[in-house]
């Protein structure tokens, strides 16, 4: 299973005929308190993850809250929020229908060369939306603006909506579907009318992603022109080096989060159930497509071709052209060296970061329980820019030794990314029955042994998906990057940065195409991971 | 299926962790730090592009006897990390693309008071106020035309003219670049807010946007538009990539103090409290000597400010004989008023 939130029916559904009511986190140890093994830990990752908020709090304030006022009630603020939201809505729209129905085509139907196509549709993960809108800026000037960003924000980031979804489809039990079948329903109206439900917690869960993506991105919006607060936030910084109306604009991105991640709350609801007895679901019979099998191989084309097959045909076309192109092959190497080293040792200590709060997430619930995941969220739709500079504002004064050093930037990446790794563990946790829990704890296995020896191998293809969707994030990321890396250390996104800088596109190509190329690796696969 | 996915990803996982391991053993471990021990390194913050000085800055290197650090950014970023580090700076020297970030660090005093022998190399036009950061190079704003779309005669000698509606649908510009937005300051500083905003809703009307000054000379090229308001090394640099005889666009440089002719610099100004002062002095000396200035003329094909150099770039019109408008540089910096100006007329 992968960064799914449990094919579950939805809460109070009859259980299917033939099988023994299935036990759900509600019924079993959800109001216990959670033991001090995993508290322990997942307040230090709260903590971390609210950096950001503490310094945000400081900068904001620094010149009175009156100051700070007027920065965020100033008419433009009311302006920013209509069109981050928009753009979010309709990224997270596009997401869903692409990402639902590319699910669905790739897991239930007998589509052609699916499970090559599963794999193809998770790719686009590996390209940055720097480099999806400079393409489509490159070829189609006219795209820049809302729409561009909405295509390329869509393009880039489908594959968190599909993912779920994907896996979520493997899980559900196709009993009732095939009820519905019997029943005289046609496969579309069988997928509205009984599947989707089951997919609503899924689904929700990676828009909550993408729509906490959107909210961040700078890349995508700036080279498309179109203002949003994270732009907003970044010309701030640009143009006055004052650092409270940016801290001031980034508390209302804080807020929407907040608020975001409260509607996933209720959108999940008490969704989540897991399977005991019988294991896991029989596969489900494909859909045949019929006539449709053309227009949904080209869906699939269509996509795939403009998600992944355009940007690289981009970078292929300014290696071609310009005599500015220079294989750099030593330092093309290195960076490529340093970014995998980096991009790994970030996922590893966001998974690590992520477990105890995940666990919590999926197994506990009750104030304290929520306000850790919210807390875990906190920092992630604030652009790198403000999580790197709130980082440098705590290490000079606290850590200074290890300021500009490589364990800060692996911090960095941990507070940027918590979330991605929170999700896919709590997905999984959430997919292996509480009740072997309670078992192992009857016979009188301690809190950690449980989680060590039932909780943590259950979950552990999820965390490691989750893991290697966080590696894929973290190669991509360059605000943060640029500014906290040790002098002198390159990644592949920095190298990107600089050759685009000087404007020489085609010695920028090499770069872009490696970091394609490598994160599609981990994406690969993702796609291929299967429960 | 459960247990071979799990396990190939397992071992993903497990390589993940021992990567970052065998990476530090690669990167050489030795970066980094020293910046307190006393004035032996010098750390450079460079928000001047890695492609365009690190031969420079390399032969920086020799000249100073010390071992160099580059910490390449934008300006702008760099910036605003010195200010977040305050007195515990690393950054001994910054060097700006524009005078807009030194002009910030020199307001909350982080830069340190240049000798004057450093300070009058170079024109009282292009220094800080405050006597704390010296210009190094500068690059002046051009109409680049297509011939093919407009003769020469006919490209219009002031900006302001630009948005007459013979140019309608034909003149490109790049409203999110900082050139672009010092331009804007200057010609508020010259002409007045009213009269500034009056022009860009013109500009609005009548012009295509660009991403950036490379972006806009392409269009210029291609004849997509047929003036672009852009610096000048761009199309120089061009030319030595291509040759003159691919690159179809042409450069207008405007005559009579026109705000379409400002001159912006890049420049440096020591760290007070980078601990460095003495070796950042020296890399000053460096950068305004002969050899520098020579390959910021030659190399980047902007204006030397200092030693006497001048530029002999192939078609440059000689420093001395651009009309650019009186301004002082320092008061560029009321670009936030400029950008909330751009913001209301709806350009960025």
């Amino acid at each position: 299973m992968t960064t799914s939130a449990s094919g579950g029916r939805p809460a109070g559904a009859p259980a299917p005929a033939g099988r023994r009511p299935v036990r759900t986190t509600d019924g079993a140890p959800a109001g216990r308190r959670p033991p001090w093994v995993l508290l322990v830990p997942a307040c230090v990752a709260a903590l971390f993850a609210l950096l950001p908020l503490g310094y945000l709090a400081v900068r904001a304030f620094e010149r009175g809250p009156r100051y700070a006022w007027d920065v965020v009630g100033d008419e433009r603020t009311l302006q920013l929020l209509a069109r981050s939201l928009s753009l979010t809505a309709a990224v997270v729209a596009a997401c869903l229908v692409l990402g639902v129905s590319l699910a669905w085509l790739t897991v239930r139907t007998a589509l052609p060369g699916a499970r090559a196509w599963s794999v193809l549709v998770t790719l686009p993960l590996a390209v940055p939306s720097y480099v999806a809108a400079f393409a489509w800026l490159a070829s189609a000037p006219r795209t820049a603006g809302f729409g561009g960003a909405a295509l390329a924000l869509t393009l880039v980031s489908f594959p968190y909506v599909h993912l779920p979804v994907a896996a979520a489809l493997r899980g559900i039990d196709p009993a009732q579907e095939e009820a519905a079948r019997s029943l005289g329903h046609g496969p579309v109206r069988t997928f509205l009318r009984v599947t989707l439900p089951q997919l609503r917690p899924a689904a929700a869960g990676g828009a909550l992603l993408v729509a906490l993506y959107v909210l961040s991105d700078f890349g995508a919006v700036s080279l498309m022109r179109y203002d949003t607060f994270t732009r907003a936030i970044h010309t701030s910084y640009r143009a006055s080096f004052d650092r409270t109306p940016a801290a001031a604009l980034s508390v209302v991105l804080v807020v929407m989060t907040v608020a975001l991640v409260a509607a996933e709350t209720r959108t999940r609801g008490r969704a989540g159930h897991a399977r005991t007895g019988a294991g896991t679901a029989r596969p489900a019979v494909p859909v045949p497509l019929g006539r449709w099998r053309i227009p949904a191989l080209a869906w699939c084309t269509t996509l795939v071709a403009a998600a992944v097959a355009f940007p690289l045909g981009t970078l292929g076309y300014w290696l071609a052209v310009g005599n500015s192109a220079t294989w750099d092959v030593g330092a093309l190497g290195e960076a490529a060296w340093t970014t995998l080293g980096v991009a790994a040792a970030g996922a590893a200590l966001t998974t690590l970061l992520a477990l105890p709060v995940g666990v919590i997430a999926a197994r506990h619930r009750g104030g304290g329980a929520r306000l850790l995941e919210q807390a875990a969220y906190a920092g992630h739709a604030l652009p790198g820019i403000t999580v790197a500079l709130s980082l440098v504002f705590f290490a000079v004064r606290y850590a200074y030794p290890l300021y500009q050093q490589l364990p800060l930037l692996i911090g960095a990446y941990a507070v940027l990314f918590l979330p991605v790794a929170v999700a896919a563990t709590r997905a999984a946790v959430l997919q292996a029955p509480p009740v072997l829990e309670d078992v192992a704890r009857s016979l009188g296995r301690s809190p950690l042994r449980v989680l060590r020896e039932v909780t943590v191998p259950l979950a552990a293809p999820g965390v490691a998906a989750g893991a290697a969707l966080t590696f894929v994030v973290c190669m991509k990321e360059l605000p943060a990057t640029l500014l906290l890396r040790p002098t002198g250390v390159d990644t592949l996104a920095t190298r990107l940065w600089t050759e685009t800088g000087s404007g020489s596109f085609a010695a920028a190509a090499p770069y872009a195409a490696a970091l394609i190329l490598l994160a599609a690796v981990p994406s690969y696969l993702l796609g291929r991971h299967r429960t | 299926m459960r247990r071979p996915s799990a396990r190939r990803i397992t071992a993903l996982l497990a390589a993940g962790l021992l990567l970052p391991v065998l990476a530090s053993c690669g990167s050489g471990d030795g970066k980094g730090g020293s910046a307190e021990g006393g004035d032996s390194a010098l750390v450079i913050y460079s928000g001047r592009n890695e492609k365009l000085v690190k031969p420079i800055l390399d032969k920086l290197e020799k000249a100073v006897g010390a071992k160099v650090e580059v910490r390449y950014g934008d300006s702008a970023e760099l910036a605003a990390q010195i200010l977040e580090e305050g007195d515990r700076t690393k950054a001994g020297l910054f060097f700006s693309q524009d005078a807009g970030a030194l002009g910030a660090l020199s307001k909350e005093g982080m830069l340190a008071k240049l000798p004057q022998s450093s300070l009058d190399e170079v024109d009282k036009a292009y220094r800080g106020e405050a006597g704390d950061w010296v210009g190094l190079s500068g690059r002046v704003r051009v109409i680049a035309y297509n011939p093919d779309k407009v003769a020469e005669g006919k490209v219009p000698d002031r900006v302001a003219d630009v948005t007459k509606p013979e140019w309608k649908g034909k003149v490109g510009f790049a409203p999110t670049n900082a050139s672009f937005q010092a331009f804007v300051t200057g010609m508020r500083v010259l002409e007045g807010d009213d009269a500034t905003r009056l022009w860009l809703k013109g500009l609005k009307a009548n012009g295509k946007v660009y991403t950036n000054n490379l972006a806009t000379l392409d269009a210029v090229e291609s004849g997509e538009v047929s003036l672009g308001l852009v610096n000048h090394y761009y199309w120089y640099e061009r030319v030595a990539e291509k040759g003159e005889d691919k690159v179809g666009a042409q450069l207008k440089f405007l005559p009579g103090g026109d705000p379409g002719a400002l001159i912006n610099v890049a420049g440096v100004g020591i760290l007070k409290d980078g601990g460095q002062a003495g070796t950042a002095q020296k890399a000053v000396d460096y950068l305004l000597s002969k050899e520098a200035q020579t390959y910021f003329a030659d190399t980047t094909k902007e204006y030397p400010l200092a030693a006497g150099v001048t530029s002999n770039v192939e078609g440059l019109p000689p420093f001395e004989s651009l009309e650019s408008p009186d301004i002082d540089l320092g008061k560029l910096e009321s670009l936030q008023e400029t950008l909330a100006m751009l913001q209301d007329v709806g350009l960025v």
